[in-house]
């Protein structure tokens, strides 16, 4: 009952009209952005991360939770309408969604990711309120090496467990933990891989980094591939409405993703890309109609979308109560947090319970409000897709200078900002997923921090990092998840069913 | 994508990725050159201070660097498209024209810039009709965030008739 009574004193501070107003701006921008073609959430929060610079932190960070949940149910409209899914948790919306909206079905599609989306938005979000109390007493027993055994989980899952390569993969998250070193190392004092510059001595902007790597690298490939990619909208033809069938057809994936989606992405280890496709070839075995399936399915929309909101409400657990994003959009959300001077972790429940509980219960606002924006306005979302390419890029690429000059006004900052673009173009070129990039940064430094105070406390003794038995069951999990697809390879010759999908 | 496609395995070895190797190797050593700097100026009081880490990851990148270099040799980088540089040229020109008119022209101006680049790199109208559409589009973005949200943007001749 605790949590209800918490999530109760949420409400009463997420409903006051001021809060109301910031969630209100944060869905529609989050729509606006998200539903922009290759935009995804994380993108769409970083985009928008230095807007919310000068409110006060609980408005910003409800205003956030708004562009999060707004940019997850805009992504879904244009990787149904566009085929161009802005991460890889709307690949499998995309690919179901996309056969729909060609058949003619472009209406159903939307409504059952809208409403799955809504379905599964609210019951995650109830247990995020339910499980987070328990996760904070678990984590208040949490020392610094279980911290550390954490962290390398975290690493672990981002960089190597998806994509097609975990060499590239890793490489990806190491390039980021490079440059997670940048600046001055909090114990000692010492500038490091600062070269004298001055501009360098706090280290590496999160924001201008994702923004960079994502918009800018992203806005670079596009251009140089474009005109072998010609973009085609497929008008939203026929009926929004979904039919009785539709519904029979929708109901249990919605539920059967919520269920995968949560749990999966409330694990340190988490993640949106496994339940989303767990929930597809779960969609398919289950369906009477698999012969649908790769041609414009309902259930392959209904339960993988469902999967999607789910875990990205999952992934909140870890984030809130041990301050560890699993994903690059909890990624984001860290650096709004810390923008604030804010670092969520167990004590965070303690010390701003109204914050905390205010931005649970702002999620259940931003669903109902999504779900109103969505349904009805679907059209004028789906103008924004008709934006002419040139305009398009152009008004993204003002938009991130934007965003990058209001972090911090500088020219050097946008120097970074082109040199990280261009980072992020040859990533992408090369097939390098650049999730784990933003993940090593954020995480990198925090990491560090944990393993070298478990290292001081046992005074050097690395034996420490694995004394307790929570510890040791990470590091073991952690080897299951680099040599098992690895095993499984050579077992069978094949890539994981579950992971034959490339990152991006 | 979806069907779990591999690039095909070719014999040939791939040129590019050495260099991302050699770029890998580059970057260990910068990482380890700096840690090791970091020893000889400041004497550190724990036996884990501010270049184990470095060293640590100096260390894994080098091992990725050898990894690459393996799976150059063997063929596995996957396929790549041909790419259009003179577009990519225009956006990165319209950045650095950012970049210096910045300074003393101002967010609306420079901001200006880019958007017409950029949107010619796409293929837009030319500069002399999108260079005046992007300054109006930065110059009410401006009064939007600076004056509504109080974000400190480089002000420039327009911005000070505000």
């Amino acid at each position: 009952m605790d949590s209800f009574a918490s999530l109760l004193h949420g409400l009463s501070v997420a409903m006051q009209p001021g809060n109301l107003l910031y969630a209100f701006i944060g869905v529609t921008l989050g729509t606006a952005v998200g539903v922009l073609p290759g935009i995804g959430p994380a993108l769409t929060v970083a985009l928008l991360l230095p807007i919310t610079f000068k409110l006060d932190p609980a408005g910003s960070l409800i205003m956030f939770a708004g562009i999060y949940y707004g940019g997850m149910y805009g992504g879904s409209t244009s990787s149904i309408l566009l085929n161009t899914p802005g991460e890889s948790a709307s690949m499998i919306t995309a690919l179901e969604g996309n056969k729909m909206a060609r058949a003619g079905r472009g209406g159903p599609a939307l409504a059952t990711s809208a409403i799955g989306s809504f379905v599964a938005g609210m019951i995650a979000t109830i247990g995020l309120a339910f499980l987070a109390p328990l996760v904070v007493d678990l984590a208040l027993s949490f020392g610094p090496a279980e911290y550390f055994a954490l962290m390398v989980l975290a690493f672990t899952t981002v960089s190597a467990a998806f994509g097609n390569s975990a060499l590239r993969g890793l490489t990806s998250l190491f390039i980021g933990l490079a440059l997670g070193l940048i600046g001055i190392d909090l114990q000692t004092g010492q500038a490091r891989l600062a070269f004298g510059i001055p501009d360098l001595l706090d280290g590496v902007e999160v924001t201008t980094a994702a923004v960079g790597m994502f918009a800018l690298g992203e806005t670079l490939y596009v251009a140089a591939t474009a005109s072998r990619s010609p973009d085609k909208i497929e008008p939203v033809r026929g009926s929004l409405w979904m039919t009785a069938s539709d519904w029979a057809r929708s109901w249990k994936p919605w539920l059967r993703g919520t269920l995968l989606g949560f749990p999966i992405g409330a694990l340190p280890a988490g993640g949106a890309e496994i339940p989303t496709f767990l929930s597809y070839s779960i969609e398919k075995q289950l369906s009477q109609n698999p012969e649908e399936f790769g041609q414009g399915a309902i259930e392959g929309v209904a339960g993988p979308e469902a999967a999607n909101n789910a875990s990205a409400a999952g992934t909140l657990v870890p984030l809130l109560t041990l301050g560890l994003p699993t994903s690059a959009t909890a990624a984001m959300m860290l650096a709004g947090f810390q923008q604030y001077g804010l670092q969520p972790g167990p004590l965070l429940f303690t010390s701003n319970p109204d914050l905390v509980w205010g931005l649970v219960a702002s999620l259940l606002i931003a669903n109902f409000m999504l779900l109103v924006l969505n349904l009805p306005l679907i059209g004028l979302w789906v103008r924004l897709l008709a934006i002419p390419r040139p305009w398009l890029y152009g008004g993204i690429l003002v938009f991130a200078t934007l965003g990058t000059l209001g972090a911090n006004p500088s020219a050097f900052e946008l120097g970074m900002l082109a040199v990280l673009g261009v980072l992020g173009f040859g990533m992408r070129y090369f097939d390098y997923p650049v999730a784990p990039v933003i993940i090593g940064l954020i995480l990198g430094p925090l990491a560090e921090q944990q393993l070298r105070r478990a290292l001081a406390i046992s005074q050097g003794n690395p034996s420490a990092l694995v004394e307790t038995p929570l510890a040791i069951g990470i590091y073991v999990i952690c080897a299951l998840i680099v040599v098992g697809p690895l095993v499984w390879r050579m077992v069978s010759k094949k890539p994981l069913p579950v992971l034959a999908s490339s990152e991006d | 994508m979806i069907d779990g496609n591999q690039a095909p395995v070719s014999s040939r070895a791939d040129k590019a990725a050495f260099l991302i190797a050699a770029g890998l190797f580059a970057l260990a050593g910068v990482v380890a050159w700096d840690a090791a700097h970091l020893n000889a100026a400041v004497a550190t009081y724990s036996r884990v201070g501010a270049a184990a880490f470095p060293y640590g990851i100096a260390a894994a990148l080098t091992a990725l660097g050898l990894g690459t270099v393996a799976a150059a040799i063997k063929g596995e980088f996957p396929d790549r498209e041909e790419l259009e540089l003179h577009r990519v040229g225009w956006i990165l020109g319209g950045l650095i024209a950012q970049i210096v008119l910045l300074g003393f022209a101002g967010f609306s101006i420079a901001t200006g810039v880019l958007f017409a680049f950029t949107a010619r790199g796409f293929g837009g109208k030319p500069l002399w009709a999108t260079i005046p559409i992007g300054i109006v589009l930065s110059l009410i973005l401006y009064l939007v965030f600076s004056k509504g949200l109080e974000l400190g943007l480089p002000q420039g001749p327009l911005e000070r008739l505000f």
